[in-house]
């Protein structure tokens, strides 16, 4: 067994129960690793993110400059919390960070902290608004989808062959579901001024939701898949409760689309499957989802996998999958001593929260 | 024996029946959809049956000779169990 000392700073340690963020639960997944032995540093952008000051998965947590402050803030933060921290991986847990650190990585790396990304041209790949070509690569059927920068879109789409009702999404985040033309301008005026523009607009697809995650080695091969089907979803539509499968088509479609774009990184494919079994591919996205934790449950920790990858060790192969585990997420309470709240709001960190 | 439109019940595959986990309880569970049901003792036995008995007519003078009931009591019952069970499979 190997033992890995490394210095882990992980993203994403926001936790709302509605919609979690999944850096609470990449951090738990490589602190629960018996052959982890070194340190997380939690990284959040908000002094209220729950995982900044979970002792028990993050040895510190820190707070970055939002992504919309730009590469140099993000550059500069990033420098200062090496200079303390001596980072050795840094892992990305949120879809709108990932441009921001791809492009920055040979900066990024120059401060000898490794990553494991896609390049900057891979994940334009796979933009919400190249589902269409995505999925021709994965030889799956995908629901139409359309960038819109007008409310009034919605009043005509009719027209040119959509129907209600409609999925209005944001390029990063959010996704609404309209069942008229008032509540889709709603959605995307919400949306628009939340996220930015462009605000995409996808066919509603019925159907039960299926998700795959896995690491893309950069060379065409699809690591450690791991495959879920949604029992229970919270308001916003995540993942509440969910039970391991296994699927050779929707392996086999996301094993094509990992080869197609030689993908780097971790992944999730998000489909639905129709009543005849048929999928649709609803969203790729360029991270870990927030039930990564089930990866540990099925004996395939993927975010170890995507450590040891980082650090250039070998990857020993993974156990046949696993189906019929499920998880079941909850809510709880951590009890924070004011003096810690203080540290973040006021020094943007908190160190040593092990002792 | 075949039911009023003379035609048997379209049964889910063979493959796709046996990689269902049944319990002793009659928990069900499907590796691929991830659906999971429950049935009785009867339906356990019918869908044990279903794994490895794929002809309908066969199937129902198997069940005939197990169970004491009306043969197109059984017949009915199978018909509506199949239709069920094709659902859950997503077939």
């Amino acid at each position: 067994m190997n033992d890995i000392p490394a210095t882990v700073a992980v993203t994403g340690m926001n936790a709302k129960p509605d919609n979690p963020g999944p850096g609470v639960a990449v951090a738990r997944c490589i602190r629960e690793s018996p052959e982890f032995s070194g340190k997380i540093v939690g990284l959040g952008y908000d002094a209220l993110d729950p995982g900044l000051y979970l002792k028990q998965y993050c040895d510190s947590g820190h707070l970055l400059p939002y992504p919309s402050t730009g590469d140099e803030a993000l550059l500069n933060a990033l420098k200062i919390l090496n200079e303390r921290e001596n980072i050795d991986v840094l892992i990305p847990c949120l879809d709108a960070e990932l441009p921001g650190i791809v492009r920055l990585r040979p900066l990024i790396e120059e401060m000898g902290i490794k990553v494991f990304l896609p390049t900057p041209e891979q994940l334009r790949l796979r933009n919400k608004d190249r589902l269409t070509e995505l999925a021709q690569l994965a030889g799956i059927q995908c629901p139409d989808i359309k960038s819109v920068t007008h409310a009034g879109f919605f009043y005509k789409c009719q027209d040119e062959g959509w129907s209600y009702p409609l999925v209005v999404k944001g390029l990063f985040y959010d996704a609404k579901i309209a069942y008229t033309a008032d509540e889709a301008a709603d959605a995307f005026r919400h949306i628009a001024a939340e996220w930015g523009y462009p605000v995409l607009v996808q066919q509603m697809v019925k159907g039960e939701e299926y998700n795959l995650t896995a690491v893309g080695d950069g060379h065409g091969n699809m690591l450690g898949e791991v495959m879920m089907k949604k029992m229970a979803v919270t308001d916003k539509g995540k993942a509440w409760s969910g039970v391991s499968i296994f699927d050779q088509a929707l392996y086999d479609a996301s094993a094509a689309l990992v080869k197609a774009i030689q993908w780097r990184g971790p992944l999730e494919v998000e489909v639905m499957r129709d009543k005849h079994g048929q999928y649709q591919l609803i969203e790729i996205n360029p991270r870990f989802p927030a039930w990564i934790y089930l990866s540990v449950g099925v004996n395939r920790n993927l975010p170890l996998t995507l450590l040891k990858l980082a650090l250039d060790q070998d990857i020993e192969p993974f156990p046949e999958p696993q189906t019929g585990i499920l998880f079941i997420r909850y809510a709880i309470e951590n009890i924070v001593p004011m003096a810690d709240f203080e540290s973040v709001v006021m020094s943007g960190g908190l160190s040593n929260l092990s002792q | 024996m075949v039911n009023s439109n003379n035609e048997a019940p379209a049964i889910p595959s063979a493959d796709t029946l046996r990689r269902l986990a049944i319990s002793e309880s009659g928990f069900v569970f499907d590796p691929v959809s991830g659906h999971n049901f429950t049935v009785n003792d009867t339906g356990l036995t019918i869908l044990r049956s279903l794994q490895h008995e794929q002809d309908f007519t066969h199937l129902l003078q198997e069940l005939q000779q197990e169970y004491d009931a009306n043969p197109s009591d059984i017949e009915r019952d199978v018909i509506e169990f199949i239709g069920m069970l094709r659902e859950f499979v997503g077939e």
